[in-house]
């Protein structure tokens, strides 16, 4: 017979839990719905690939930017009028060639440039891109529709500190005189990541 | 601390779930989740390595079954819990139900004593640290050789910033290390970097 007076208590549902925070995070500030709506826009809206994009495609145009974005990332795109988060000190560009690819991941967490490359994707921070990617790289892309010669040296790049990190693509044959904003059409945010040639 | 969160060469793991569209927010509540530990962070009820370190925290089987998402709330419920801005018992009364927080935080550390100095080329070795509290440095690294290729600006120390230890900012290193040397005669060719702070590294 199951014991009739023993409470069973259940594991309150994810939405329930949420709500019980936000209520006493609420609490704690009068103007905490409106910074709540704030930093679901930036999230959503503002933090897009699309400022990854502009800032590759003004490398690929103006070859004075490139030095200076490889030099020193953060202020580069600043001159874009793009902002990066306080605790994104340091941003490092890198530069993909027809003998070098360049692939970013956070094996601990979930660590991107997102103000320029968007909050991750899902598979970014999932179990197995994070198990594997640093180990069997080749393999991984290959799986995820790279499939690169074996003449193609593969930098796996691990975010595990503050230092922030996207991938300058290669540009496309066949974009010559192509405007900017063409240009920073055909960026992907996996090209951005590393994960897939443009 | 030594625990599920470190994936990093974990083997037996199966195919990325890839999609050229994912997503990063599938549900609003994600979204709200996402916005909350960041307003507890510009409200000063936690920093970023506090964040961290509590979903480093979960109980493994807890930590691998739940979504990204649940996890960043795992941590932001249970560091609310901690500091005292609000009870485990009115948090499970306003939801109704109980909410499974992390494990509880050991003692954090501050700076290593002896900190080097090291430039672009130097060969370095990863020290064999082992913490009880949050250290930020990939399992697959520790006693490893590698090459510096670049230094960042200071930071927080992590290991200290995660517990409220006072400690002296510093530069982190990024350290080139070939697969190979890491999982020797069970990885795929390719060159690995990772971001090292100074207190983890010594001259090789």
């Amino acid at each position: 017979m199951p014991d009739q007076d023993r409470v069973v208590q259940r594991t309150a549902p994810i939405e329930k839990r949420v709500e019980a925070i936000q209520s006493v995070i609420a609490e704690r500030g009068p103007d905490a719905a409106a910074a709540l709506e704030e930093l679901g826009h930036l999230a959503q809206e503002q933090w897009i690939p699309q400022n990854g994009a502009r800032v590759v495609a003004r490398a690929w145009v103006d070859p004075e930017f490139r030095k200076r974005l490889l030099a020193n990332g953060r202020d580069a795109v600043a001159e874009l009028g793009l902002a990066m988060p306080k605790h994104h000190r340091h941003l490092v560009v890198l530069e993909n060639s027809p003998s070098v690819q360049n692939v970013i991941c956070c094996t601990q967490c979930s660590c991107t440039a997102f103000s320029l490359i968007g909050l991750p994707p899902d598979w970014y921070k999932d179990l197995e891109y994070r198990a594997r990617v640093v180990r069997e790289s080749r393999t991984v892309l290959k799986e995820m529709g790279l499939d690169l010669s074996p003449q193609v040296e593969v930098r796996v790049w691990d975010t595990t500190a503050d230092t922030r990190y996207m991938v300058l693509p290669q540009r496309p044959a066949g974009t010559d005189g192509w405007s900017e904003e063409r240009l920073a059409a055909a960026v992907t945010r996996d090209g951005l990541i590393g994960v897939a040639r443009l | 601390m030594d625990a599920m969160y470190d994936l990093g060469g974990k083997q037996g793991f199966g195919k990325v779930r890839y999609a050229k569209d994912a997503r990063a927010f599938h549900e609003p509540w994600e979204v709200r989740a996402n916005s909350l530990y960041a307003l507890a962070v510009r409200f000063g009820i936690l920093n970023m390595d506090e964040y961290r370190h509590a979903i480093e925290r979960m109980e493994p089987r807890h930590y691998l079954a739940a979504s990204y998402y649940e996890r960043s709330l795992t941590s932001l419920l249970t560091l609310c819990v901690e500091k005292g801005v609000v009870t485990q018992e009115e948090l499970e009364r306003r939801a109704g139900g109980t909410i499974p927080l992390s494990t509880p935080s050991a003692q954090g550390r501050g700076n290593a004593p002896a900190r080097e100095r090291f430039a672009p080329g130097d060969r370095v070795r990863v020290r064999l640290d082992s913490v009880p509290g949050h250290i930020r440095l990939p399992g697959y690294i520790r006693g490893k050789e590698g090459v510096v290729v670049s230094e960042s600006p200071a930071y927080p120390f992590p290991d200290a910033h995660a517990h409220g230890v006072a400690s002296e900012d510093e530069p982190t290193y990024d350290v080139r290390f070939r697969s190979e040397d890491l999982w020797p005669g069970s990885s795929e060719p390719a060159l690995v970097h990772v971001g090292v702070f100074q207190s983890y590294l010594e001259r090789s």
